[in-house]
C-alpha cells in the first residue's frame, strides 16, 4: 500500500480513531490546531481552531518543507530530520513524521511549551503509528482478497466530462 | 499517488507540470486560477525568486465537483524548470498521479525541451515510476510566437508515443484547459481501472 504507485486509502473507522487520538493530543498538549498531512501534501485531517486557517495550503507547504529538509538530511548523510520546530512571535509550529509517511503538525502558543508538546507528541505518535499500520493491513487484505473496489470502477466518460462543464 | 478518503468521500490527485525554464508552466496555472470560480479553487501558492522564476513550486488546489458521490480534488504543481533546481524537481514528483509536459515551441528551445523530457524520465524512474505508465499529456506552448518549430518536428522529437497533445498559448489561455482536462481524464480512467 505504501509503494509509490498505490493510493492512500482512509476509512471511517480509522479516521475516527485518528481524530480521537489527535483531539486528545490537542487537549493534553494545550495546542491550538493539529493536523495530519500525507507526505505528498494532502491533508488527512485537522482539529482545533481551524476556521481561519487555510489548511489546504498549510498541508502543501508542510509537505514541501518536510521534503526539502529530507533532501537536506540526505545530503549530510542523515536519513531524515524527524522533528522540525519553527518559532514565531505568537505561534509556533512543531512538525514531526509519524509511521514514516505521515506528517503531524502541532500549532501552539504561550499557553503551552515545546517540552510539553514534544512529550505528548511522542506518545500520540505511537498510537497513530498503530492506526496507520492497521490501515495498511486493511488495504493489503482487501487487495489480496480482491475486495478492493475502486469507487470509480463504474464511472463513465460522461461523468468525467461533466466535471469540466 | 491519489488519496481516497472514504470517511469524507473525497479523492485527491496530484498533477505536475514539467518542462524547461520559462516554457510557461507557471503561466498555465495562473490562467487556470484566473478562470476558475472562487468556490472551486483554493489559494495559489508560488514559491518564486524575486524575478518570478519558480524556486520550489507553484501549487493550486482545484475542487472540480463530484463523481459518484466523491468530491474530486486536483492538486496542481509546477516544478522549477531551471536546470540547477533538479533536487527540487525530484521532490515535487513524489506521489504524482499525472504529468503535463509543457514544451516551449521556440526553435532555440528545442534542445532544452529534449533535455527536460529526458530529465523527467530519469527522475520518475528514480522513484519507481515509468512515464509510459503514467497519465501523461504533451502541451506545445507559445504557438503565438513567430520563431516556432513546426508541429511535426516537435511531435517526432517529444511525443513519439502519441500521448494526447495540445497546442497552446498560456498567456491568452488557449489550450490551457484542454490540457488540464485531458490529464485529469487520464487520471480518472486510471483510477477507474482500480487497484492503484
Ligand atoms: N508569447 C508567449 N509568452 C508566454 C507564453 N507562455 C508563457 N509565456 C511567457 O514566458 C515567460 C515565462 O513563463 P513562466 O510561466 O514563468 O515559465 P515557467 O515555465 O514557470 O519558468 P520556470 O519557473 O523558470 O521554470 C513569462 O514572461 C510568460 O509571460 C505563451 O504561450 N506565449
Ligand atoms: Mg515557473
Amino acid at each position: 500500500m505504501f509503494g509509490p504507485q498505490s493510493s492512500l486509502v482512509m476509512y471511517d473507522e480509522e479516521l475516527k480513531r485518528i481524530n480521537a487520538t489527535i483531539e486528545k493530543l490537542l487537549r493534553e498538549a494545550n495546542a491550538k490546531v493539529i493536523f495530519l498531512v500525507d507526505k505528498n501534501g494532502q491533508l488527512i485531517t485537522a482539529v482545533g481552531e481551524t476556521e481561519h486557517l487555510d489548511t489546504t495550503s498549510l498541508a502543501s507547504l508542510t509537505a514541501g518543507n518536510i521534503a526539502a529538509t529530507g533532501g537536506l538530511a540526505k545530503l549530510i548523510g542523515e536519513k531524515e530530520f524527524s522533528i522540525l520546530f519553527h518559532e514565531g512571535e505568537k505561534d509556533n509550529l512543531h512538525i514531526s513524521i509519524v509511521a514514516g509517511r505521515v506528517i503531524l503538525v502541532v500549532i501552539f502558543d504561550q499557553r503551552s511549551s515545546l517540552g510539553l508538546v514534544r512529550l505528548r507528541v511522542k506518545k500520540a505518535s505511537d498510537e497513530l503509528g498503530d492506526i496507520f499500520q492497521d490501515l495498511a493491513k486493511k488495504a493489503e487484505d482487501m487487495e489480496a482478497g480482491g475486495e478492493f473496489q475502486s469507487p470509480f470502477a463504474e464511472i463513465t466518460d460522461d461523468d468525467i466530462d461533466n466535471l469540466f462543464s | 499517488m491519489s488519496f481516497i478518503n472514504y470517511a469524507s468521500r473525497e479523492i485527491n490527485c496530484k498533477i505536475v507540470y514539467y518542462g524547461p525554464g520559462l516554457c510557461g508552466k507557471t503561466t498555465n496555472l495562473q490562467f487556470v486560477y484566473q478562470k476558475t470560480a472562487p468556490e472551486a479553487k483554493g489559494k495559489m501558492i508560488s514559491l518564486a525568486t524575486e524575478t518570478e522564476r519558480t524556486l520550489f513550486f507553484d501549487f493550486l488546489p482545484l475542487a472540480l465537483g463530484e463523481i459518484r458521490g466523491f468530491k474530486t480534488r486536483f492538486h496542481l504543481y509546477t516544478v522549477p524548470g531551471q536546470v540547477f533546481y533538479d533536487a527540487s524537481r525530484k521532490l515535487i514528483l513524489k506521489g504524482v498521479d499525472g504529468v503535463v509536459f509543457v514544451a516551449d515551441s521556440q526553435e532555440e528551445r528545442l534542445d532544452a525541451n529534449i533535455e527536460s523530457l529526458e530529465n523527467l524520465k530519469v527522475n520518475l524512474e528514480e522513484q519507481g515510476y515509468q512515464l509510459e505508465k503514467l497519465p501523461f499529456v504533451m502541451q506545445y506552448n507559445k504557438r503565438d510566437l513567430p520563431n516556432v518549430s513546426p508541429l511535426e518536428e516537435l511531435r517526432s522529437l517529444l511525443n513519439p508515443t502519441n500521448v494526447p497533445e495540445y497546442e497552446a498559448c498560456a498567456t491568452t489561455g488557449e489550450g490551457v484547459f484542454e490540457t488540464l482536462k485531458a490529464v485529469a481524464k487520464l487520471i480518472l480512467i486510471d483510477l477507474k481501472k482500480g487497484g492503484r
